[in-house]
């Protein structure tokens, strides 16, 4: 058994934990030890081998594993030290901080830590939870099992494609199978607009003749060995089957990219608060857990759009986490909350101390077009053109405006 | 020269034959298995419930209610030997109404003369007590201490395992086209891989048990598919069940079961659905099926995960048999014929009391059993990496480091237990996913299907494009990317 300890642990080397942790060496908050559990940093962004990385961040168009680069080589540079291979399966409070107990093959590894970053990402949503039916043949994968047969191990996992859900990983996966030669028959969306952004859907559909079915589900999977088709219909208004348009498409693969659930079974199992709309933990302003000295960003938060806001949680991290080693994090002694009103399906933080300037990030339930984002307790509205549940809303608050106020309600609004 | 016994299909059924039979001396025993490994048929997709024996009547069914409680008898000693999961949790029988009262008692009844300890009627606030999570509806519950639940596919793999390491062999992937009979005698199976000699053949191929017999001229009984459809959720979900949840049985079925699996997962189903004799793969769910399990389930408890939270569907078929009695016979002509099939509910129960009945009818076709001096009763498990402590996950490491590398996250299972479990004949995804657990999380194998298939391409030297999910014709991947485009 190994003893480590640390001022500041961060599990996961994706792109939120690395910005944590170089944030963290930055502002001079101490020693960081970041926890990885694979051989790789960088998270999911390795196999992400499209552009569209680092827009905001470095004004860049990078490929996720140049992305990734910048961010590991900046956390190496500033001194981060790495447990590499070290997966963390249990996590506690004592009265020094933050234990996690990893597995590694160097055998068990005891971290403590006076505080802790959570960066462990996200999972994807899996097909009996989007409520496909049929026969459980091989060829059936999420979108990330699939990117990661083809962009790490250089695996072809199918010739004929249907693809469940057209939110951006949805789309940039059909591209993905299209380049490589095989045929998307189908990509398949319940909701009558796609999920993703209208430059994926052009260049990631449209540029490939790949037909998009809106209003459509996949009501069952079809083959006993492998994939042979699948059967689609057509959904109402309600998103209820409409009898008389199934119809089969025959197909050998089935790609779910129905989205994506933070990863938050050590967080919950330790005691953390759990927000059931953003599937991440609740959190106050300084994107602190229910648990104290425990902090939480990028897709283990909420999942994000842009790999951009991760990094940007990473950094408010590892704000959070200089002060409380300092002394100087203030914790008022009621938290105020932010609310989903109208149109709006989270906010996040979901506690706020009127102390303090607070970026809120929310996503809609539904498009809207020339809507105004509100907040209804405060003379806060914006204009804006459009608004899509596939992209958040990131909108900043003085604290001029929150303390005056106990609740916030974000509404978006015709 | 040694007597060969061949048992087709290695289901529950089979394994337990072939296991009991390895204890004797000058018996060469085989078993022939269609699919890629053992326990993927009947076995694999059922409730895993080990009943207590109060279900069947003594006299319409004599075979289902004399075996079922002595197999679950027999179940606590081998689950000890073999190391299979079993959790000893007792079951309900929840009446709703007054005539579901009075079948209570009936079935109390029942159990008394099946021989059935322990049976007890509670009022409604001590089945509370016993299961806070019961709905407030119910009026009255049969309790059943003796009942538990085994994970059936690890009960079948140790079983056979045992089997094979006692002598048994096991032949994969060959599918028997026909029994073959010469002068009223059996004489061997007739299969895609070749002609097996066998002086006697145990039929125990489960849903093909009556087409498989009339390719022997026997045509005494059919067996026709009955589905069951279930929901499967992850084990920390909330809120579960303490104990094995179920209706007053009606008689096509015991009806939608509540209950934990022995790993502590949550399971909710079957329904049961008659299905023509052309439908003996019909194991897709279906969106009416789901409906109708989520139904009688929601009836039962008071809360239940939300239903799109369940990590899998799936279905599995019980071999129906036209009398509804197992069916364990043997014929004067062909000779040396033994069916053994028809092993509906509770057949997974009754499995270890069946071989002991086979091996007995056997005897009394003459074949001579001898004890073996060195049988091996017991069989060692595959480390169970998540179930140890902190220092022996520790110590394990240094003397493997492959205990360090976890490839399923979700239910914390190691490269060293993937492995081991190839070692042992695991060839495909889902051979190393029923013995290790990997892939059987709350993602569901998206993180650890490419690890798998990298280990299982490594440790048995195999293209990747010839890896299979399960077996031939489930390979997982076309070949690589970047090839020439067409």
């Amino acid at each position: 058994m190994r003893e480590y300890s640390s001022d500041v642990v961060v599990i996961g080397g994706g792109p939120a934990g690395l910005a944590a942790a170089s944030s963290c060496l930055e502002a001079g908050a101490g020693r960081v030890l970041l926890v990885e559990k694979e051989a790789e940093l960088g998270g999911i962004l390795p196999q992400c081998i499209h552009t569209g990385f680092g827009l905001l961040e470095l004004k860049e168009d990078l490929t996720g594993p140049e992305f990734a680069e910048v961010l590991e080589e900046r956390a190496l540079n500033l001194g981060a030290q790495f447990l590499m291979n070290s997966y963390a399966s249990r996590l506690w409070l004592d009265e020094g901080g933050v234990v996690v107990e990893c597995v590694s093959p160097r055998g068990i590894e005891v971290v403590h830590g006076k505080c802790l970053i959570y960066a462990a990402g996200c999972r994807e949503r899996i097909p009996s939870e989007v409520g496909i039916v049929g026969d459980r043949p091989s060829g059936v994968f999420t979108a990330g099992t699939a990117q990661t047969l083809m962009d790490l191990y250089g695996l072809l996992p199918g010739e004929r494609v249907v693809v469940v859900g057209s939110g951006d990983v949805g789309l940039i996966m059909s591209r993905r199978f299209a380049v490589e030669g095989a045929k998307v028959v189908a990509v398949v969306e319940m909701m009558k607009h796609p999920g993703g952004l209208t430059r994926n859907v052009v260049q990631c559909l449209e540029d490939y003749g790949i037909p998009l079915l809106l209003s459509h589900t996949v009501l069952e999977v079809r083959g006993k060995s492998r994939v042979k088709s699948v059967m689609v219909c057509e959904l109402d208004e309600n998103l209820t089957p409409i009898g008389g348009t199934e119809r089969e498409i025959e197909c050998d693969t089935v790609i779910v990219a129905t989205g994506l659930l933070p990863e938050v079974g050590l967080l919950e199992k330790a005691g953390a608060e759990v927000d059931r709309s953003t599937g991440g933990p609740v959190v106050n302003e300084f994107l602190e857990t229910s648990l104290r000295g425990v902090f939480a960003c990028g897709n283990v938060l909420v999942v994000n759009d842009l790999v951009d806001y991760a990094v940007e949680q990473g950094r408010l991290c590892a704000r959070s986490a200089k002060s409380l080693l300092d002394g100087t994090l203030q914790r008022p002694e009621a938290w105020r909350r932010s609310a989903a009103g109208e149109g709006v399906r989270f906010v996040v933080p979901q506690l706020f101390s009127g102390a303090e300037d607070v970026t809120f990030y929310a996503r809609v339930k539904k498009p809207k077009r020339n809507c105004r984002l509100s907040l209804r307790e405060v003379p806060m509205d914006i204009k804006l053109p459009i608004v899509r549940p596939a992209e958040m809303l990131r909108i900043s608050v003085k604290r001029d405006y929150l303390s005056k106020v106990e609740r916030l309600t974000l509404e978006v609004v015709e | 020269m040694s007597i060969r016994v061949s048992v087709v299909g290695a289901g529950v059924i089979g394994a337990a034959v072939a296991r009991e039979l390895s204890k004797y001396e000058d018996i060469e025993v085989h078993v022939v298995e269609r699919e890629a490994d053992v326990g993927w048929g009947v076995s694999k997709a059922n409730t895993g419930i080990i009943h207590a024996g109060y279900d069947d009547d003594p006299e319409m069914y004599p075979l289902r209610a004399g075996l079922c409680r002595m197999g679950n008898e027999l179940w606590r000693g081998i689950v000890a030997q073999l190391h299979i999961p079993a959790l000893w949790c007792g079951s309900l029988v929840l009446a709703f109404d007054e005539q579901e009262r009075r079948t209570l008692e009936e079935l109390r009844e029942r159990g008394v003369r099946n021989k059935v300890k322990g049976l007890k009627i509670l009022d409604r606030g001590l089945c509370l007590e016993l299961e806070p999570n019961l709905s407030d509806e119910i009026l009255e519950g049969m309790w059943a201490p003796t009942a538990g639940v085994i994970s059936p596919y690890e009960a079948v793999v140790a079983l056979a395992e045992n089997a094979v390491e006692n002598g048994a062999r096991l032949h994969l992937e060959t599918t028997v086209k026909s029994i073959c009979v010469k002068e009223g005698r059996v004489t061997g199976l007739e299969t895609d891989n070749g002609f097996l000699r066998s002086d006697f053949v145990v039929n125990a191929s489960g849903l093909f048990g009556d087409l498989l017999s009339k390719t022997a001229g026997v045509d005494d009984f059919s067996i026709r598919p009955r589905k069951g459809e279930y929901f499967l959720f992850d084990k920390d979900v909330s809120p579960k069940v303490d104990v094995t949840l179920f209706r007053v049985p009606k008689p096509t079925t015991k009806g939608v079961v509540v209950t934990q699996t022995a790993d502590g997962n949550l399971l909710v189903g079957p329904n049961a659905r008659d299905l023509s004799g052309h439908e003996r793969d019909a194991t897709n769910t279906t969106r009416d099926g789901l409906d109708e399990v989520w139904r009688e389930a929601t009836k039962m408890v008071s809360s239940l995960p939300p239903r799109h939270s369940a990590i899998r569907t799936f279905a599995g078929l019980r071999p129906e048999p036209d009398g509804g009695d197992f069916i364990i016979r043997t014929y004067d002509e062909p000779f040396g014929l033994l069916n053994c099939v028809g092993m509906r509910s509770p057949g997974l129960t009754s499995a270890p009391a069946v071989a002991l009945k086979v091996v007995d009818m056997l005897r009394g076709l003459g074949v001579p059993l001898t004890l073996k001096a060195h049988w091996k009763a017991s069989r060692e498990p595959i480390v169970k990496f998540r179930e140890l402590s902190t220092a022996e996950k520790d110590n394990l490491i240094s003397s493997n480091p492959s205990y360090g590398k976890v490839v399923c996250s979700c239910e914390l299972v190691t490269e060293a237990e993937v492995i081991e479990a190839i070692r042992r004949g695991a060839g495909t995804l889902d051979s190393i996913k029923f013995r290790t657990r990997a892939g059987m999380g709350r993602c569901q194998g998206s993180f650890c299907v490419p690890k798998l298939l990298a280990l299982l391409c490594r440790e048995t030297g195999k293209p990747v494009e010839e890896i299979t999910l399960k077996g031939s014709g489930s390979e997982l991947v076309k070949g690589r990317v970047g090839r020439e485009l067409t």
